[in-house]
C-alpha cells in the first residue's frame, strides 16, 4: 500500500477544548495550540497521515483527511 | 457510515471537561461499533449516573439514562424483553463496582448478554472527586486530603471470580487496542466486562498531581503491558492489557427460551 498522503486536517473549532491531547502525543508534532487554546496543524509537510491524532481526541474535534478518503 | 452518523451532534460540544479521557472511550466505542456495521437501532446503552454515564446522551442509538449503580439491572430488563438488540453499558468505577457492586457480581454470574464498559478513572468525577473503590491505597482524593487508606478492587480478578465470560482491559492511551477489545466484547454471546482506565484530570489527575492530560495517558502506557508479556515478567507491577476470558457458556436469554419450550411441551401444548 502506498503511502497515504495528506488533504488537510478538519479541526472543529467549536469542538476543540484545547485539552493538548493531540499536540504532545503527535509522533511528528505537526500539531500546537493557537492563541484561542484550539489546535491548528502548524507543520502539515510533517504529518505522516497516522490519524492518532484523530482516534485520541476527547471531543471529536480533529479529522486528518488523506487523499485517500473519499 | 461515519463515526459522527452515530452521534447526536446536536448536544457537542459534550460536557466532560476537557482532557476527559470519558470522550476517548466514546471516541473508540463510535470506531467499533463503525467497523462492526451494526445498525444503531439495534443497539441500546443503557447508563446510571456520573459523568461517564452521560455517554448515553451522545449516541443516537436507543438509549436510557437511569439511576446510580442499577444500569445492570435496567439492561438485564430489556434484553429479556428484546434479545434480539445489542445492549451497552457504560459505567462509571464507582456506578459500576460501589453501589453498583451487587449488580455487577450478578449480572456476571448470569451471564446475559451485553457489553459492560467500566470508565475507571479512579474517582467520582461528578460529584467532585470523592474516592472511589478503585482510587487506591495512598492516593488523593478531596475525601481523603491525607492520602486514602482503602485498598482497591482489581476489576478484572473481580469480573473473572464473578463468572464473567468476557473479561478485558485496556486504557485511553491505547485507543486501538481499546477499539478492537470493544468490538469482541460486543461480538461475544455472553456477559462482557472490559475495564478501560479513563483520566479524570480535573479531579484524580490534579489531586494527584499528575499533570497535563497527555501526561496521565503517558501514565497508562509506562505502567501497563499486553498479557504476558516479557516486561511483565521483569516488572511485576505493571499492570496487563488485552482479553483475559473469552468462555463459550449457556447464555442466560438463550436458556430462558428453553425453558419456555420445556414448558410448553411438559403442560402438554396447553399454554399455546
Ligand atoms: C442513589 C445515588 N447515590 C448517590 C448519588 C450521587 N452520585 C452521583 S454520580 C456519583 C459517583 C460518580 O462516580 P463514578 O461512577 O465513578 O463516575 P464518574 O463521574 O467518575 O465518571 C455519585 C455518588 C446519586 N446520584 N444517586
Ligand atoms: S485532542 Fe481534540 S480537543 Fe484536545 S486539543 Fe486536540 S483537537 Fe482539541
Ligand atoms: S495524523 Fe499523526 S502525524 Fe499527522 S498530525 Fe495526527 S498524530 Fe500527528
Ligand atoms: S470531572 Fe473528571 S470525569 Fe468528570 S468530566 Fe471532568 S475530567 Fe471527566
Ligand atoms: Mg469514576
Amino acid at each position: 500500500m502506498a503511502k497515504p498522503k495528506l488533504k488537510e486536517h478538519l479541526i472543529n473549532r467549536d469542538w476543540c477544548k484545547g485539552c493538548g491531547i493531540c499536540v504532545e502525543l503527535c509522533p511528528k508534532n505537526v500539531l500546537e495550540l493557537d492563541n484561542e487554546n484550539k489546535a491548528v496543524a502548524a507543520r502539515p509537510v510533517d504529518c505522516i497521515c497516522c490519524k492518532m491524532c484523530e482516534l485520541r481526541c476527547p471531543d471529536l474535534a480533529i479529522e486528518v483527511i488523506t487523499e485517500d478518503d473519499k | 457510515m461515519a463515526i459522527k452518523d452515530y452521534i447526536r451532534e446536536r448536544f457537542f460540544p459534550h460536557l466532560w471537561c476537557s482532557g476527559c479521557g470519558h470522550g476517548m472511550v466514546l471516541n473508540a466505542l463510535l470506531r467499533a461499533i463503525e467497523a462492526l456495521d451494526i445498525h444503531k437501532s439495534d443497539i441500546v446503552m443503557v447508563s446510571g449516573i456520573g459523568c461517564s454515564s452521560r455517554i448515553s446522551g451522545y449516541v443516537d442509538f436507543h438509549t436510557m439514562h437511569t439511576i446510580h449503580g442499577r444500569a445492570l439491572a435496567f439492561a438485564t430488563g430489556v434484553k429479556m424483553s428484546r434479545p434480539e438488540l445489542n445492549l451497552i453499558v457504560p459505567m462509571g468505577d464507582g456506578d459500576a463496582l460501589a453501589i453498583g457492586g451487587n449488580h455487577f457480581i450478578h449480572t456476571a454470574r448470569r451471564n446475559i448478554d451485553m457489553t459492560a464498559i467500566i470508565m475507571n478513572n479512579r474517582i467520582y468525577g461528578m460529584t467532585g472527586g470523592q474516592y472511589s473503590p478503585l482510587s487506591g491505597f495512598g492516593t488523593m482524593a478531596t475525601t481523603a486530603p491525607y492520602s486514602n487508606i482503602d485498598h482497591d478492587f482489581d476489576v478484572v480478578e473481580l469480573a473473572k471470580a464473578a463468572g464473567a465470560s468476557f473479561v478485558a482491559r485496556s486504557t485511553t492511551y491505547h485507543v486501538q487496542q481499546l477499539t478492537n477489545i470493544l468490538k469482541a466484547a460486543i461480538l461475544h454471546k455472553g456477559f462482557s466486562a472490559v475495564e478501560v482506565l479513563s483520566q479524570c484530570p480535573e479531579y484524580f489527575g490534579r489531586k494527584n498531581k499528575m499533570g497535563t492530560p497527555a501526561d496521565m495517558l503517558e501514565y497508562y502506557k509506562e505502567n501497563t503491558t499486553t498479557i504476558g508479556s516479557k516486561k511483565k515478567q521483569e516488572n511485576p507491577d505493571l499492570l496487563e492489557r488485552g482479553i483475559f476470558v473469552q468462555n463459550d457458556i449457556p447464555e442466560y436469554c438463550s436458556e430462558y427460551d428453553k425453558i419456555i419450550e420445556q414448558a410448553k411441551k411438559t403442560s402438554g401444548g396447553k399454554t399455546k
